[in-house]
């Protein structure tokens, strides 16, 4: 894919919306300085998991109603609502779409093919694992405080003693899961 | 203009869409939402990842505290150090993240590039999220509980000071980049 990828872009600007890739140090620089702008005009650092646990208590309240949420302990001090992250979490999808829509990056994938050599090309198998897997990873989030962005980047950058334990120990623990997920090839 | 700006006032609302907007693009472009670059981090067969956030953390902590040390923004924001709740929440995160291939926010990008897989997730994560929240009073009182020692920096458990840590810091990454560019570049073979 890759050596596909640079022929084909090769006369064009690295830094093309039209390319699938940009070089990797250039995309971390890029996050880098937005979390200078994110922290200077709006002070909030840029973040995802606590977001997407507000909306899980609006969908929660559509079943219960929202005024059991706000009964709820978590959500009572994270209240659901439609706000500045709100507006971030619908905009990274936005620009990753039209960053995808433009290198021809669409795909309707279900099973990626990584996963099909060592666990099948059953799409049932693959689903239940990605819900499984985006249920811990949210609830693994919530209770350590943060996710990849949150922690991982915005928690580190500013040298924060929790940040630095999530960063390792989620490392440590997605290779041991992986060494079990892709340890033999199903063919 | 007097920054910070209110963040959920209309032009905080806007300057949301534009970071958000340059975020998914970033993400997008930086490969981390393919399934395959993310996984391959915990096979240790691409490094893509690490080079992203460490370039990220390098140049917007050495930002940000240069921006602290002018006076240009306020206390820092991090989040408190529940040890035995940060290494355990971590270490769920990591079985999510290998499982599904994302992890929240390049799970969000992923979605919107049609993979139905990380919609799926998507849907999982909202799930997590409800668990959660229904747990919370149990995990609060005892699992955060332990190890609790606030929102702390690394520079306040060391007394190593921030511009040793820097220091320190971009000595690792330039060191960790050098072998990654010559001595430890996997092999093309993904699969």
């Amino acid at each position: 894919m890759s050596s596909t990828d640079t022929t084909e872009s090769s006369n064009r600007s690295s830094l093309s919306l039209r390319r699938k890739s940009w070089n990797s140090y250039a995309v971390g620089t890029g996050i880098g300085v937005l979390s200078w702008l994110v922290f200077l005009i709006v002070n909030k650092p840029l973040g995802m998991s606590t977001e997407i646990s507000k909306f899980s208590g609006w969908v929660a309240g559509i079943f219960m109603g929202q005024e059991a949420i706000l009964q709820n302990s978590y959500w009572a001090s994270k209240t659901p609502g439609f706000g500045y992250s709100t507006v971030f979490l619908i905009f990274t999808a936005v620009g990753a779409f039209i960053s995808a829509k433009m290198s021809g990056d669409l795909s309707t994938e279900k099973v990626p093919p990584l996963w099909e050599k060592y666990q099948g090309t059953g799409v049932a198998k693959r689903m239940v694992a990605a819900f499984a897997g985006g249920a811990l990873l949210l609830f693994g989030a919530r209770m350590a405080g943060g996710c990849t962005s949150g922690h991982g980047i915005s928690g580190t950058l500013q040298l924060g003693l929790s940040s630095w334990l999530f960063f390792p120990v989620m490392l440590i623990s997605g290779i041991i899961t992986a060494r079990v997920i892709f340890r033999k090839q199903v063919n | 203009m007097n920054l910070p700006i209110p963040k959920d006032s209309t032009a905080g609302l806007i300057l949301s869409a534009v970071f958000g907007l340059i975020f998914g693009v970033l993400l997008n472009k930086g490969r981390v939402t393919d399934y395959n670059v993310i996984v391959n981090l915990f096979r240790l067969k691409d490094f893509t990842v690490v080079k992203i956030m460490f370039t990220a953390i390098i140049v917007g902590g050495l930002g940000v505290f240069v921006m602290k040390g002018a006076g240009l923004i306020g206390e820092y924001q991090i989040k408190a150090a529940d040890l035995l709740g940060v290494a355990l929440g971590s270490a769920i995160f990591g079985v999510g993240m290998a499982l599904l291939g994302y992890c929240p926010g390049t799970g969000v990008a992923a979605m919107a590039t049609g993979r139905l897989h990380a919609v799926v997730g998507f849907f999982g994560m909202i799930a997590g999220g409800i668990v959660y929240a229904f747990s919370y009073t149990w995990i609060k009182a005892n699992i955060l509980s332990i190890g609790a020692m606030g929102k702390v920096r690394l520079s306040d458990v060391t007394g190593v000071p921030d511009i040793a840590w820097w220091v320190i810091l971009v000595a690792i990454a330039a060191g960790v980049f050098y072998l990654l560019e010559t001595k430890f570049k996997p092999s093309q073979e993904k699969i």
